[in-house]
Formats: structure tokens, sequence, C-alpha cells
């Protein structure tokens, strides 16, 4: 019986998250044609609707190129290694209502774990195509992702200081209730919990590799990068790969700000936890599509400069707005103290960025003559 | 559940004869990233869930990482192969391993946890293992970290050397 | 472009992050309105739809003829000045015959090879007989190099009206030179017949 419960839990989320993979490749494609002022896709059924169908059974019939001197295990192993934690870390969020799988006691030590596999998938990836702008690809991606790790880690210890817990469910359990009635007892909704949350929302795109931090795929210079010798469904996976790690992030910045499956107002209760999960959830991939489609891709030093100059010690500071948050027990001494050291960092970093551009420029250390 | 043991320590084994056996640098670096692996569900099925996952945080996500980083930076052309499997120096080399495994031997040997007198805490929490880390342990860790920024500004320092204005360096770049 | 400009400098450019926040406004209202107003939408459904061409775009010549009868309105007098003129010389023309071998002024022969014409017009220009246009047809991929992209006689034979419909401007002018010519013509056979 239990068996029987586990796997139909699983297969939910997995139905869930493969059903949104399909619908946000084409509304990805229908969002980006239309802040272009283009279509989009609007050929296969109704209003384009089956297109996702028709990319799978392309992908799938495509033929599987590899070139000759790939190192073929490799080569073959890579997309399995990229795709199969992206999986595992759908096991550990909180989707509450009962459909959580497991609660683990270090959910988030979990995530962070299992998610940094991947940059092995992507050194895999690169290497084995034996192609120079795969090996180049693959150099930027692991940098980027190493770098990016730091402040996203930084980040998400905050909602762990607060609720003393590394366990999701844990973390969505302390976010209930509503305070004065109504509004909602979420983390977002506090000086720290905001800023957290912007910072958590960056880095994860980095992590994911998404625009505007989508360099090491930049066509312009590295072709597809690491992805460049792969076709049909190798790369597909990839692909999907990619999107079930925004899912992924999408739902960590759920469940640690944003109340994971708790209501927004206590009239709303009655629909089922899951379904306000799925719903943010589905909100945040939105928005990434929006962000990929108004952001301009950034130069690997302004990458760089952002992470080791900006978010790392914004996120610093937001950790000790965070402790002076919980210290002062909330209420307005916590939002004159906690608001009041983080807008002060962001004048800081304001000034600091805006009155000396030279920190943006690049700087050249080799090429001096 | 000691069947479990043995799979993984059979993986372990295999991962690190690999590591230093297979001719080919990046499937070195890779095994040595599943011997990590291995050893973190070792732990995990010993029942120490957080030194696990930090096993294979730290060690799969940054350490490996960093290998196959370096591997890529430095070397791309000997990737493929590197040299002979026995090393000319292969002697000290038994001699410095042996020398190892003696001294963990002796020290697990004396500890007495083979005989089993050693009480396993019924449960590791993470509360407990925070706590003990920060006061008990509050010393070393707090070393460590002032290790590791140290490290990481050596690291940096190394890296982004300017070439001061009239010192060799510059002097020779500008000829 | 000045609004802007002071509007950069009023709201923008001093905070971190408006930059980012605006455009994402901006993108935001275009995708919004694109649901609204169809005529933020500027692409077509191409082979279904497609956009006017402006009435000057051209790509490869056709011969003109008058009437119902491709035939016998054919303006062309086989002259073979565009012949000659072509710079690329993908014009190929050979006069009909009469039975003792004496060229007609009608070729029997006109083969355009639009796989080296390069669209300069030249041949246009140099006709003194407005017997060959510019048309403006595109989307002409075939499934050979050779023979299907060589056009024959048949295939560039197109009426004036579909000239007119082309090119309201210039055929309209290539008309009235004609209607010019042929006074011309009568007054000088008048004048002949006078005489
Ligand atoms: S198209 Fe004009 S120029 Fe060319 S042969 Fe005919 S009449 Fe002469
Ligand atoms: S357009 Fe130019 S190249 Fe083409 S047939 Fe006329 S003269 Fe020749």
């Amino acid at each position: 019986m239990w068996l029987v419960i586990i796997q139909l839990k699983i297969g939910i989320i997995l139905t869930f998250f493969s059903l949104l993979f399909a619908v946000a490749s084409l509304a990805e494609r229908k969002i980006l044609a239309r802040i272009q002022n283009r279509r989009g896709p609007n050929r296969v059924g109704p209003c384009g609707l089956f297109q996702p169908i028709a990319d799978g059974i392309k992908m799938l019939i495509k033929e599987d190129v590899v070139p000759r001197k790939a190192d073929r295990a490799l080569h073959f192993l890579a997309p399995i290694v990229m795709v199969a934690p992206m999986v595992l870390l759908f096991g550990i969020l909180p989707y509450g209502g009962g459909l959580t799988l497991v609660d683990l006691e270090v959910g988030l030590l979990f995530f962070f774990a299992v998610s940094s596999v991947s940059e092995l998938a992507v050194f895999m990836a690169g290497w084995s195509s034996a192609n120079k702008y795969s090996v180049f690809g693959a150099m930027r991606a692991i940098a980027q992702m190493v770098s990016y790790e730091v402040p996203l880690v930084l980040v998400a210890i905050t909602p762990v200081m607060v609720a003393g817990s590394l366990s999701l469910v844990h973390m969505v359990e302390d976010q209930a209730g509503y305070a004065i009635g109504v509004i909602p007892n979420w983390f977002v909704l506090t000086p720290w919990g905001i800023v957290g949350f912007l910072l958590l929302f960056v880095t994860s795109l980095a992590e994911a590799n998404r625009t505007p931090f989508d360099l090491p795929e930049g066509e312009s210079e590295l072709v597809a990068g690491h992805l460049t010798e792969y076709s049909g469904f190798k790369y597909a996976l990839f692909f999907m790969g990619e999107y079930f790690g925004i899912f992924a992030g999408s739902g960590l910045a759920v469940a640690l700000f944003l109340g994971g499956g708790g209501a927004p107002l206590p009239l709303l209760q009655w629909i089922p936890p899951y379904l306000w999960f799925f719903v943010k959830l589905v909100v945040l991939v939105g928005i990434v599509i929006w962000v990929r489609a108004s952001l301009p891709r950034m130069r690997i030093d302004q990458l760089m400069d952002l992470c080791w100059k900006g978010l790392v010690p914004l996120a610093f500071v937001n950790l000790i707005a965070a402790a002076i948050w919980h210290y002062s027990g909330g209420g307005w001494q916590g939002w004159i103290l906690a608001g009041g050291l983080l807008v002060g960092a962001y004048l800081m970093l304001n000034r600091v960025v805006l009155r000396s551009r030279c920190s943006w420029e690049r700087k050249y250390y080799l090429a001096k003559s | 559940m000691n069947v479990v043991l043995f799979i993984i320590a059979a993986l372990i084994l295999v991962g690190a004869l690999a590591t230093v056996c297979v001719r080919n640098l990046v499937y070195c670096a890779l095994s040595l990233a599943a011997t990590f692996a291995a050893l973190g569900m070792l732990y995990l099925a010993l029942g120490a869930e957080f030194i696990g996952w930090v096993q294979i945080l730290v060690y799969v996500g940054a350490v490996a990482v960093l290998i196959v980083f370096v591997i890529l930076l430095t070397a791309p052309d000997r990737m493929r192969s590197v040299g002979p499997l026995f090393s000319r120096s292969r002697i000290l080399g038994v001699g410095v391993s042996l020398g190892v495994f003696g001294t963990i031997a002796y020290a697990v040997h004396k500890s007495g946890s083979l005989k089993g007198s050693l009480s396993m805490p019924a449960e590791t929490d993470m509360q407990s293992i925070g706590e003990e880390l920060l006061s008990s342990y509050l010393v070393p860790l707090e070393a460590t970290g002032v290790l590791l920024t140290v490290a990481l500004i050596g690291a940096v320092l190394f890296a982004r050397e300017e070439p001061v204005e009239g010192s060799e360096e510059s002097q020779e770049s500008k000829d | 472009m000045e609004r802007m400009a002071s509007h950069y400098r009023k709201s923008g450019g001093r905070w971190l992050g408006s930059g980012i926040l605006r455009g994402m406004g901006v993108t935001l209202k275009n995708w919004i309105g694109s649901y609204f107003d169809p005529s933020r939408l500027v692409t077509v459904c191409y082979p279904g739809e497609r956009l006017p061409l402006p009435e000057n775009s051209r790509s490869f010549p056709f011969l003109i003829y008058d009437g119902d009868d491709p035939e016998a309105g054919l303006r062309c007098v086989a002259c073979r000045i565009c012949e000659k003129e072509c710079p690329p010389e993908c014009i190929h023309i050979e006069n009909e015959r009469d039975e003792n071998g004496k060229p007609r002024k009608r070729p029997a022969v006109f083969d355009i090879d639009i796989s080296v014409c390069m669209s300069c017009q030249i041949c246009v220009e140099v006709c003194p007989f407005d017997a060959i246009e510019m048309d403006q047809i595109y989307a002409i991929s075939t499934n050979a190099r050779f023979e299907p992209l060589r056009l024959h006689k048949e295939q560039l034979l197109k009426p004036n009206e579909y000239f007119r419909e082309l090119s309201p401007t210039r055929s309209a002018a290539a008309d009235a030179r004609r209607e010019a010519e042929r006074a011309k013509q009568a007054k000088k056979k008048e004048a002949g017949k006078k005489g």
C-alpha cells in the first residue's frame, strides 16, 4: 500500500513536470514571439498547441550524430548525468497536502549536493565532444556555476537561519499563518526575504545558464557551447535538464521564500496546497521567460563582477540583516533595523557602481603593451 | 544492509583503482568523482545523513569540478593519455602509502571502534551537529575558516598579479 | 527622443536596477499589447499571407504582350539589343525565319537564364519597344540547377494588364510612350500618303 502511494505520488510529480516542460517550451516560444512582435509557432494544431509533440517527434527521429573523434562513452553519459540529478531534485520539494515525497532533514543540503553534479555533466559534454567550442563553453559554464553557487548557498542559508532547520518542509511550515489575519507570513514579505528572493532568483538563473547569463551557449562566439556536438534525443535531454533545473530552482524559491503551498489569502485556503505550489512555480517560470525576452546577454567579466562584487557582498549583508531581524523579533524594529541595513547596502552599491564606471569596464591584464 | 555496504565498498575500491590505473586524465578525474560519490553513499548507508550529503556537495560538487576545471585549463593536449602505469619512483610511492595505511590501521585498531566499544549516539540530527560545531569545536572551525580565507586570498594574489610600474615584468613587456 | 532622454534622466540611470525594470516594463507592455492590438504584430503568416512588395522592387525580366494572344501581341521584335547589352549575357534570342531562311522580326526562342541574371534592369533600359520589363516574382526555387531556371518565351510572356498591376507608374509611362510613338507613326503615314 505504502509503495503504491509513493509510486502514485512519483507519477503525479513526474507527469506534472514533464507536462510543464512541454508547455513551457511552447510558452517560451509563444511569449518570446509576442514580446518581439511576432506570432510564434502557430502551425501544428490549433494556435500551434501541438508544437511540443511535433518537436518531440522531430527530436526522436533525428539522426544522433557523434563526432568521429568524440569520446563515445562520455558523450553518451553526459545527457543522462545532466537530467538524472534534476529529476531527483523534484523528490524533496515540499508540495504540501500529502504530495510531498520525502521530508529530508537535510533537504537543502541534498538540493545543492545533487544539483552540483550537473556541472560534471557539462564538463563531460564539453570535453567528450572533442570540439574547441564545446570545451570553451563547458569551461565558461563550470566557472559560472561554481561562482554562482557561492551567493546561491549564502542566500539559501538565510531562511535556514530563521526557520532553524534545513528541511524544506519545516521551512514551509514556518511560513504558515497570517499576520493581521490577511498578510501571509511568507519570508518574501520581510526586508531580508525580498532581497533574498531576488538574489536567489538571479543566482538560480545563472546556475541554470539562462539569459541574461547564458553565455556558455552564446551563439555568436561559441556556436552552442557544450551543446554544439549534440543533436537529436541527446540534445533534447540536455534541453530537458535545463528546464528541469529551472523548475527545481523555482520550486526552491517557492519553498524558501514564497511560503511553499500556502495560500496568499486565508479565504483561498480551500484550494489544496500543492496547487498553490504549482501555481507559484509556474508564475516563476513565466518570469524566467519574461526575463529572457527582456535582458541582453552579459559579458564574462561582467558576469564575474556581478557575482563577486555584487551578489556575494549583498548576500553577506542579507545574512546579517536576517540575523538582526531574527533577534529583534520581527515587527517594526526588525523592519527599521534590517530594512535600514539593506537599503544602506543598496545605496552604497548604487553609489559605487554608478559613480565609478571603471569597475564594470574590461581590464586587460595580459594584453597591456 | 551488509550487502549494500559491500556493494558500496566495491564501488569505492573500483573507483579508486580506476583513478590511478586508467591512462586517461579525464577518466581518472571522473572516477575520482565517482569514488567521492560512493564514499558519500557509504556515509548515508551508515546513517550519517549530514556528512553524507556534505561529502557529495563538497567533493563531487566542488573538488571534482575544480580538478576537472584545472584539467581543462592546463592540459588540453595531454588529456588523452598520461605516462606509463608505473612511475620510476614506485618504490617510494609504495613505501609512503604503506606508511599511511599502517598509521591509519594502527589508529583505528587502538581506538577500539573495531571492538564495538564506541557508543554510537542514538540519533545524529542536524541540531546536535550544529551545537557541537559552535561550542566544543568552535576554535577548529574558526581556524579552518581563517585558513581557507588565507588560501583564497593567496590564490587571488597569484592569479591577478598586475605588473607594477617599473618592475622587471613591465620592463620586459615594454621591450 | 527628447522626451525619452528627459524621462531617462528623471526616472532611471540614477538607481541601480531601474534600467532592468524599465526594460521589463517595455517587454511586458509589448506582450500584453500584442493580444489586444493586432497591429503590433508586424509579421504575417508567410506562405499564406504576403506583404505587398514596394512598386519599385524587381527580380527578373519578363516579356510583355498586348491583347489576349501572347503570340500575336508580342511586342518584342527580336532586335537583340538586350541580348548584346546584358552584362552577364544571360539572354538568348533566335529570330523566327521564313521559308527562305530570312529572319523575321519575331523571336522564335527567347530564353533568360535567371540563375545568371543579376537583376540589373539594363535589358529593360535599352529595349526600344518597351517589350521587356522587370517582374517581382520570388520564392521560385526549383529542384534542379539548370533547366528549370532557364525561362523560355512561354514562361516569360505576360500580358500588359499584369504589368499595369505590378507597377502602375512605370506601365503608365510606357503606355504613354507607346501611344505617342503610335501617333507619330500614324502622322508619318498620313504625311507619306499625302506626299
Ligand atoms: S526585348 Fe526589346 S531589346 Fe530585347 S530583342 Fe525584344 S525588342 Fe529587342
Ligand atoms: S536584368 Fe540585367 S542581367 Fe538580367 S537579363 Fe536583364 S540585362 Fe541581363
